[in-house]
């Protein structure tokens, strides 16, 4: 299989296509729906994001908090799809991966394109097995949300499955 | 009359979330497991397997199975001979925050759903009551994910409705749900009462074991019917293709007007958990 490091810069992720399977070892963020949300808010008044997310992954989840001596709880992905309207700024801002769970807009995997980035989907309903490979998490902002603040993981050996990769292919389309 | 403490009720409560959340219903790996062996791609031997290995990690591990630990969906059926030590929701409610927190479960509900202006919390859940005849008590604890529940749908069909066109309701509900609320699915229906009671019995259906039909044989096919026809939609496992969209469709039904036909369905990821036990 597949192994991708580090920072996934533009060349790093331009031959990967639908369908394949990755395991990523580095640093991903978790954002969901009210971290997009107020993303999207700062960048439109032309704030800076408190996360630099150029070249970076973000992984639509909310994980449960670690028990006694665990780095994480169950931390599987959310669906995708609600987090759409909120992404191609994003990406226009320099972020490069996504991961998460289904099928993605039209305007998404457009932006994808245009932008060389890439977006994976992971094991869906699968948190307990996910949680195994995050081998360390930090608080990044908005500690308010919950379980939706932003967290740096770093993961290893981490399970992907390009969803729609830089020149638009996607695993979805029947 | 029979008492029964407010003290019971809460170590039962506290009994079923964890069992709920961290033990896969028995009748649920079974089918994941069928699925196995019935699937010829990578893709989807390799999606069912990580489900199943999954399940054996969050049981091993006291891990939850999913990390949406769901808005915690109560039904106690009480019987008319029995008393209860105070308020009933209440009591559920303070144990389940507690047993979420001590077993490091996710705090997914927001209490101000306009202004989603509050840190997420443990409760409330939804607590639905029955009196049933006799002493005794049954709680039944579904953890329901939202990735799931935002897939539910409703219609108010005619009364003079075909039997295709209420499984074409129930097949495009899974059409439109496409790979985005965790596949393999279990179906939930409801089918008759009013609108807000479809809605309910189609949650209902999930408790279910789908290890069996529905013991009226006519609905038992339809059922059958209908899970052929959702996985001819060939979704299959983690939405990758295959021969499992669903494991199993439950129908629940009840009386109706003359008028109508109301009918719901409520889609549950593969995670489908719930934990019941009789006081």
């Amino acid at each position: 299989m597949k192994k991708l490091n580090g920072i996934l810069a533009k060349n790093k992720i331009k031959d990967l296509r639908c369908g394949q399977e990755v395991l990523y070892t580095g640093m991903i963020y978790t954002a969901r729906d009210q971290a997009h949300k107020r993303f999207s808010e700062m960048l439109r008044k032309g704030k800076k994001l408190p996360v630099d997310i150029k070249e970076q992954i973000i992984y639509y989840c909310g994980p449960n908090p670690a028990a006694k001596g665990k780095v994480i709880g169950s931390c599987g992905p959310t669906t995708s799809s609600r987090m759409d309207e909120l992404t191609p700024v994003l990406l226009k801002n320099g972020l490069r991966a996504m991961i998460g769970k289904g099928e993605r807009s039209k305007e998404v995997v457009a932006a994808i394109k245009q932008y060389k980035a890439v977006y994976f989907t992971t094991y869906a309903g699968c948190g307990a097995l996910l949680s195994g490979r995050v081998k360390k998490k930090k608080t990044v902002c908005f500690k308010d949300l919950g379980a939706e603040a932003v967290f740096a993981l770093e993961v290893e050996d981490f399970p992907l499955i390009v969803a729609i990769d830089a020149c638009g292919g996607n695993i979805y389309d029947k | 009359m029979r008492k029964i403490s407010a003290k019971l009720i809460s170590e039962t409560v506290d009994k079923l979330v964890i069992k709920a959340n961290m033990s896969l219903r028995p009748d649920v790996l079974k089918a994941l497991k069928t699925a196995l062996s019935q699937e010829k791609t990578n893709a989807a031997r390799n999606a069912l397997s990580a489900i199943i290995k999954n399940a054996s990690i969050a049981k091993k591990e006291k891990l939850a199975i999913c990390q949406d630990t769901g808005i915690p969906i109560i039904f106690v059926e009480i019987g008319n001979r029995v008393v209860v030590g105070g308020n009933i929701s209440d009591i559920i409610n303070v144990a389940i925050a507690k047993s979420y927190s001590k077993a490091y479960l996710r705090a997914s509900i927001q209490a101000d759903p306009v202004f989603r202006s509050k840190k997420p919390s443990y409760t409330p859940g939804i607590v639905h009551t029955d009196i049933v005849a006799g002493d005794k008590m049954r709680i039944t604890i579904l953890p329901k994910g939202f990735g799931s529940e935002n897939k539910a749908r409703v219609k108010m069909l005619n009364p003079t409705a075909s039997i295709k066109q209420i499984e074409d309701f129930i097949v495009d509900s899974v059409r439109i749900a496409g790979a985005n609320a965790c596949p393999p699915y279990i179906i939930g229906v409801g089918i008759g009462g009013t609108q807000d009671l479809a809605g309910l019995l189609a949650k209902k259906a999930l408790l279910r074991s789908i290890a069996k039909g529905n013991r009226d044989k006519k609905i038992a096919l339809l059922e059958k019917g209908i899970l052929e026809k959702i996985n001819a939609l060939k979704i299959g496992p983690f939405g990758l293709g295959g021969k499992n969209t669903a494991l199993a469709v439950n129908i629940q039904t009840y009386p109706t007007h003359i008028a109508g036909l109301p009918i719901a369905v409520n889609i549950s990821c593969h995670a489908l958990r719930s934990a019941s036990e009789i006081l």
